[in-house]
């Protein structure tokens, strides 16, 4: 690892990222994925390093896959969440960052139901910044792990068919995973409800269907979204029931798919709704495995924006 | 007092005029407009030689901020960036807190803008009382004190039996209804243009459609009324078409674009890293969009340019992109982003960019200016298309530092406004 391409500070978005890059960051996770294998699950990588995690979002399954990430390389961190953070107290974002500052933080883990609160903090802090979701604009480690999942039952990506169906309008998920998959030569299609799919999807280069059977016809890899009532879908479409029927990933709609078809969520997902729970947790999923991947690119994207490589090189 | 103002290249669209041509000032009017005239006894000569001379700019579209948010903006520090800017006379809009709905808010702006100088200040009147678009503001006592046209700006009309009898009404006084053109309804929640990078960009989207919506509504009542109707900051090549439909059939309509639209588009918002300097209402909208409003200051369907300067403090846009205010200033960039970028390309003229930018905005809203016959009020600018500027946001004369254009370098510069005969000095 001492020929690292990685310069960055932050890790923003895969926007920024070069192919690369992301066969590095998923090269590196691989080596940290046998730590958590071990009956002591610790090496000292991080030591004497601080990480923030600056939750500004309800999260569980993010927020303690980095805990974990951080324990395990034996970084010191600490949680700021929103409840307890001075955001809700009046204080600005930028008197937020510059507060962080002042602690001298190495990394700070943020998540904002806002896009672009990463690029803004990053821009006020010495301190890297990843992004761990940022309103409906990127979750770059989400398809980072997504992607060490294809790669490990795939083994490739150029040619690779890969449909992600479902709420395309409200997910950071998708938008990080069509500029990953679109950049490793993947084909992508996306799919869901015309009043779920944003304007100009297209322009990622991405084959874009609404039906669901169209979607899943031929699929390497099935991607399904979570249906985000929180965030305005309900308005999108009349019950979750209609929506289960049309957009629905049913044992029988799987048929269409290869034969060897992996089924995929990021998470939290609704059963009955945009998945029957016996294809969730059927034979092709591999949702969990996403899961366990989850921590090995955390340790790594936290290992290469510590520069410690550097420091090692 | 006299002044001649000699050797400049005196362009005058109110006269079809452009050629090297001395003016002659005499208290303060227009008194004769030649070749080698002299200044005459105890007359002063001011040396135009390599600059532009023309009729005093007008930016009809400018949020003062003055009664009320002071700390974004004043009428003594808007007016002064006018002047900067090279205007010599600005239309306010009525947003501030409390609304200029009310005889007593107009005369208050009036009087304080007399008591400074350094540019005309024409109130724009609210339509609804608090601009709450419910109920007719009082535009005749507004009209009497000074308000040269009405407007909820900020605010659309969204009720189309108000706008009706907006229109109606503002017959009574011979005033435009200006229209902020926006249907409420569609892309509530929107922060910029939707398309390709609102997408991109995981930001809800403000549609097109929603301001095409308005302007044919509207367009379609004005051709029941009657009357002035002008579109503010229009921004969509569609509701170009629909105003360019009106005036082809004899309605009264008008519009106005602004710099940003003209030169900018959603891209920005991405290229800028969410910066909140590209965020402002109507929302920087496509490229195809942007290439219609290019072709309609070509071809004369637009009337005006206007900056919708909107001062904002500096710590109301240093927040996320979705909380930030919408609007940038534009007084002090206008002119040298138009002479760059517009002028210097060949996209349109030099006398056009002045008609756009004096005889125009005069026109649409019916105000004295963008003239300089013999009599006339001696309103000029004058401005240079050869010497440099960079856009410096911290040497702004204007409170607000918020514009995306900052650091630009632009070739072509206001040099001096005069106001009815006077230089303006800022000092």
């Amino acid at each position: 690892m001492t020929d690292s391409p990685w310069t960055r500070k932050d890790l923003l978005g895969i926007a920024d990222l070069s192919a690369e890059e992301i066969e590095h960051v998923l090269d590196t996770a691989e080596s940290f994925r046998e730590v958590s294998d071990r009956p002591i699950k610790k090496v000292p990588t991080l030591r004497g390093r601080t990480v923030v995690n600056l939750f500004f979002e309800a999260s569980t399954r993010t927020r303690s896959s980095f805990e974990i990430a951080e324990k395990r390389l034996s970084a010191d961190s600490i949680n700021f969440a929103a409840k307890s953070s001075g955001l809700l107290k009046g204080e600005s974002l930028v008197d937020t960052a510059l507060n962080l500052q002042a602690m001298a933080p190495d990394l700070i883990v943020i998540r904002h139901g806002h896009p672009g609160v990463p690029h803004m903090l990053a821009r006020r802090v010495e301190a890297g910044v990843i992004n761990a979701g940022d309103g409906a604009h990127e979750h770059p480690t989400q398809a980072l792990l997504d992607a060490l999942t294809i790669r490990q039952h795939k083994k490739r990506f150029e040619g690779l068919k890969v449909s992600i169906v479902g709420d395309i309008e409200h997910s950071r998920v998708v938008r990080s995973n069509v500029l990953l998959l679109g950049k490793l030569g993947a084909e992508v299609t996306v799919a869901g409800p015309r009043t779920l799919m944003p304007v100009d999807m297209e322009s990622y280069g991405v084959r874009v269907v609404h039906s669901i059977e169209e979607a899943v016809r031929g699929a390497d890899v099935v991607m399904m979204l979570r249906v985000q009532l929180e965030r305005g879908a309900r308005m999108a479409f009349p019950s979750t029931r209609e929506y289960f029927r049309l957009f629905g990933l049913t044992r029988e709609r799987l048929k269409a798919a290869k034969r060897d078809v992996i089924i995929m969520h990021p998470g939290p997902m609704n059963r009955g709704v945009e998945i029957a729970s016996d294809v969730a947790e059927g034979r092709y999923s591999v949702i969990l495995e996403q899961v366990a991947n989850g921590v090995a690119i955390r340790m790594a994207v936290l290992y290469l924006l510590s520069g410690v490589h550097q420091e090692i090189g | 007092m006299r002044l001649l103002i000699s050797g400049g290249r005196l362009i005058d669209p109110g006269q079809g005029v452009d050629d090297e041509l001395d003016l002659l000032i005499v208290d303060g009017r227009v008194e004769k407009v030649g070749k080698a005239l002299k200044p005459g006894r105890g007359g002063e000569t001011l040396d135009a030689e390599g600059l532009v001379v023309t009729p005093g700019l007008i930016d009809i579209h400018v949020h003062l901020r003055e009664p009320g948010q002071e700390y974004k903006e004043d009428i003594a520090s808007g007016t002064r960036a006018a002047a900067a800017g090279g205007f010599t006379a600005v239309a306010c809009m009525p947003n501030t807190s409390p609304p200029c709905d009310n005889r007593s808010v107009t005369e208050h702006i009036v009087k304080e803008a007399a008591r400074h100088g350094f540019a005309r200040v024409y109130p724009i009147g609210a339509i609804s009382k608090g601009q709450k678009g419910e109920e007719l503001a009082e535009v005749g006592d507004m009209v009497g004190a000074g308000v040269v046209a009405i407007s909820d700006d900020g605010f659309p009309v969204m009720s189309p039996e108000l706008m009706r009898r907006a229109l109606l009404y503002a017959r009574h006084f011979d005033v435009p209804v200006i229209q902020h053109a926006e249907d409420l309804g569609l892309g509530t929640d929107g922060v910029m243009h939707e398309g390709e990078w609102s997408t991109r960009l995981g930001l809800p989207g403000l549609p097109g459609a929603a301001e095409d919506l308005m302007v044919a509504r509207d367009l379609r009542l004005l051709e029941e009324t009657g009357g002035r109707y002008h579109v503010a900051h229009l921004s969509t090549a569609h509701s170009l078409e629909l105003v360019r439909d009106a005036k082809a059939r004899g309605l009264g309509a008008t519009c106005e674009v602004t710099p940003h639209h003209l030169l900018l588009t959603d891209r920005e918002v991405h290229d800028s890293g969410f910066s909140t300097h590209t965020k402002m209402k109507p929302p920087l909208r496509s490229e195809d969009d942007r290439q219609a409003l290019l072709a309609g200051i070509a071809d004369g369907t637009i009337d005006a340019i206007a900056s919708d300067h909107a001062p904002h403090h500096a710590d109301e846009k240093d927040v996320q992109f979705s909380l930030a205010p919408f609007g940038i200033v534009g007084l002090e960039t206008t002119l040298g982003l138009c002479l760059d970028r517009l002028v210097r390309p060949g996209l349109i003229e030099l006398p056009r960019l002045v008609e756009l930018l004096s005889t125009g905005p005069a026109r649409a809203l019916g105000i004295a200016g963008g003239r300089l016959a013999p009599g006339d009020v001696a309103d000029v600018t004058l401005f240079s298309t050869k010497r440099q500027m960079t856009v410096s946001p911290a040497r702004f004369e204007s409170k607000g530092r918020n514009t995306p254009f900052a650091g630009w370098k632009l070739r072509g510069r206001p040099v001096a406004t005069l106001i009815a005969g006077r230089r303006v000095e800022l000092g």
